[in-house]
């Protein structure tokens, strides 16, 4: 088993001809992944990559029968895309596209609810499950097949977790890039959570950074639900307040959002907290040993 | 982005908001065309800078006379003014807004938001105003009103109206909240603001309702369709090597240390300044060049590192993900050589091809020093300007 993504997943490309979209699905495509065609308003009837183009997603989903959508559209048009996905019928929509408007998304948000379409990102990496579909930007080789769960805010830490815990032979189940903005689709919890019913899914990395209280959620609802071992991160502990540390939710403000409150409220769930970046692989060790 | 006063007030008025009679003026000679413009029994003259704290650091004062104000007007222009916001740079006074004084009988909190958890645009509010609404929530909590507004209806009159009475508004005071706060929502709305607070906002002792101060501040992401405020930002209140790395499509933020910098990804940018400071040294700067680390793009961000003086090494972290070692490698070798680098530089990589791209670092004949792994990479960039 995994989450959200296996190799049954159908997945349509919006954005599909796109400089982005092109190369990122070609190398979805030699992954393995079961992409299905995509999308470019006035492209429709084009064959891209061996793959149909289409219009609009209402045709492309009618036609391929896709159940995911990965977003590679500008961030001018990536909102009206995630609402095109959701009212096609899509499962599973995946924006990568950095930079949408924040007011924009509240009205992405609760139009996503009133239809029950999952969101990944924006501004993320997309998901993998190893060996089986790989939807977004991540780099494929560095990913072993095995039983860490991993969620993230930020994509090249995505990126640590994988390495290091390919390094240890411990593989992962599924990672999730969350993405870094501070109005986003499926959140730590909602991860944790499917996480934690997954069978093959035996350890969790959560990686956090500052801003916003996300992580302190989590780490209330890890106290209550979570009975797997959990290691975590948390970057930007020497970052300033009031400042926007590269990505739009990450930032200080008011005295909330830092670092330090996300770890001790993380550690008093019984996480395992690294307190370097190059010790996510060692902590998640640890982690399954404390539980054995 | 954050405006002015000046600016805020202006959008402000564009909406029906009352504010204070007033004008900016840049050089104080200007001064007595304001004061006779606008007949008041005092003015105050306050400087425009993008901080809080102004009063208590000399930047708000009220004056009596023209005279008077042009003195204080010429003694703000020009000069940098340090709050405990801004501190210890502080910020230069280009602008000062003369405005009239008003007999004040109370002053409320009033602001609105995006709330990252409740995914809403909300207004809070509070009956203690002049506070920063930190201080209010530390020391008197009950005191913070807050209505959350939906996406569909937006901010509704009864929402307003449950606020008014609870700030203990009565007669007309109630109907002129509402019709301030519904056009506050519709600014905030058409203008993609992050931020928009007004404190304080005053009763009058005569029962009318201004807004004395406010701060505003645009959403980043949306300033590409927001063309009319992204004129209005005024580089000079930020750091002038975050600005210039703006412009290059860099994201840098100026910090106190004497490592520099380089990452790609914010999250991993982030994780390297925390890894610097957890061996013992002190990270200059936050720098993601992005996922295209090119020779060009890694030349721009040398050299905005190198323009901080207290930059002894450069630490360079790039996980190369899809993009090859090698190709990143020749990128950083030929952006050393194109700034006349002086200063060792510290290159972790990884990624596809990562043993070819180690070696070309270590025959490149460069200052370069080639690190095993993320830690090793923080422990030699620690070494290296501790020398």
């Amino acid at each position: 088993m995994s989450i959200l993504v296996n190799k049954n997943t159908k997945v349509l490309c919006q954005g599909f001809t796109g400089k982005q979209g092109t190369f990122h699905s070609e190398q979805a495509l030699a992954y393995g992944t079961k992409m299905v065609g995509g999308v470019t308003p006035g492209k429709g009837g084009l064959v891209h990559l061996g793959l149909p183009v289409f219009n609009t997603m209402r045709d492309a989903v009618r036609l391929t029968c896709a159940n995911a959508s990965v977003i590679y559209v500008p961030p001018a048009f990536a909102a009206d895309s995630i609402l095109e996905a959701c009212d096609a019928g899509i499962d599973l929509i995946i924006c990568i596209t950095e930079g949408i408007p924040v007011l924009d998304m509240l009205n992405v948000k609760a139009a996503l609810k009133a239809n029950g379409a999952r969101l990944v990102g924006p501004n993320c990496p997309g998901v993998i499950t190893p060996d089986e579909c790989k939807i977004g930007i991540m780099p494929g080789s560095i990913h072993l097949r095995g039983k860490v769960g991993i969620v993230s805010r930020s994509g090249t830490l995505t990126y640590e977790a994988v390495h290091q815990t390919t390094a240890l032979k411990l593989g992962q189940s599924t990672c999730v890039g969350i993405g870094g903005d501070p109005i986003k689709g499926l959140n730590f919890i909602e991860c944790l959570q499917m996480f934690e019913a997954d069978d093959e899914t035996e350890a969790i990395i959560m990686v956090g950074e500052i801003g916003g209280s996300d992580e302190e959620a989590a780490a209330e609802y890890i106290k209550s639900h979570i009975s797997k071992p959990v290691a975590a991160y948390i970057a930007g502990q020497t970052a300033p307040a009031g400042k926007r540390m590269g990505h739009a939710g990450a930032i200080i403000s008011g005295g909330s959002g830092k670092a330090s409150d996300k770890i001790r409220a993380l550690e008093l769930a019984g996480a395992v907290v690294a307190s370097s970046p190059a010790g996510l692989g060692e902590a998640v060790l640890a982690a399954i040993n404390s539980k054995q | 982005m954050n405006l002015h006063e000046y600016q805020a007030k202006t959008l402000l008025q564009k909406y029906g908001i009352p504010v204070p009679r007033g004008q900016v003026i840049s050089v104080a000679k200007q001064t007595p065309a304001v004061t006779s413009e606008i007949d008041s029994n005092a003015w105050v003259v306050k400087a425009q800078v993008h901080a809080g704290g102004r009063g208590k650091s000399g930047g708000v004062k009220v004056v009596k006379s023209t005279e008077e104000a042009q003195n204080v007007a010429s003694e703000l222009l020009g000069k940098t003014l340090v709050t405990y916001q801004n501190a210890p740079d502080g910020q230069p006074v280009n602008q000062v807004l003369i405005e009239e004084t008003l007999p004040i009988a109370r002053e409320l909190y009033l602001s609105m938001l995006v709330d990252r958890t409740l995914e809403r645009v909300v207004v809070v509010a509070s009956s203690a105003g002049g506070m920063d609404i930190e201080e209010i929530a530390q020391t008197s909590p009950e005191k913070i009103l807050q209505e959350v507004c939906s996406p569909l209806n937006g901010l509704v009159d009864y929402q307003a109206r449950n606020l008014a009475f609870k700030l203990d508004l009565v007669g007309e005071q109630v109907a002129a909240f509402t019709k301030i706060l519904k056009g506050l929502y519709r600014l905030f709305k058409e203008n993609d603001l992050a931020l928009l607070e007004i404190n304080p906002l005053v009763v009058t002792t005569d029962g009318k309702l201004f807004a004395l101060d406010c701060k505003m501040s645009v959403d980043d992401n949306a300033l590409y369709r927001q063309k009319a405020l992204a004129e209005q930002r005024d580089w000079s209140q930020e750091d002038s090597k975050e600005a210039i790395a703006h412009h290059a499509g860099l994201n840098y933020i100026a910090l106190n240390g004497n490592i520099g910098c380089m990452v790609n990804g914010a999250g991993l940018a982030m994780a390297t300044m925390d890894l610097i400071k957890l061996h013992g040294g002190a990270p200059a700067n936050f720098l993601d060049v992005g996922g295209g680390a090119t020779a060009e793009t890694v030349t721009k961000a040398f050299k905005i590192i190198l323009a901080d003086t207290n930059v002894k090494a450069i630490l360079v972290n790039i996980f190369g993900g899809i993009m090859r070692c090698d190709i990143i490698a020749e990128g950083i070798i030929t952006a050393v050589k194109d700034v006349g680098m002086q200063i060792p530089v510290i290159v972790r990589l990884e990624g596809t091809n990562v043993e070819l791209g180690k070696t070309m670092l270590q025959t490149s004949g460069l200052n370069i020093i080639s690190a095993d792994g993320l830690t090793d990479a923080a422990v030699q960039a620690v070494k290296a300007v501790a020398v």
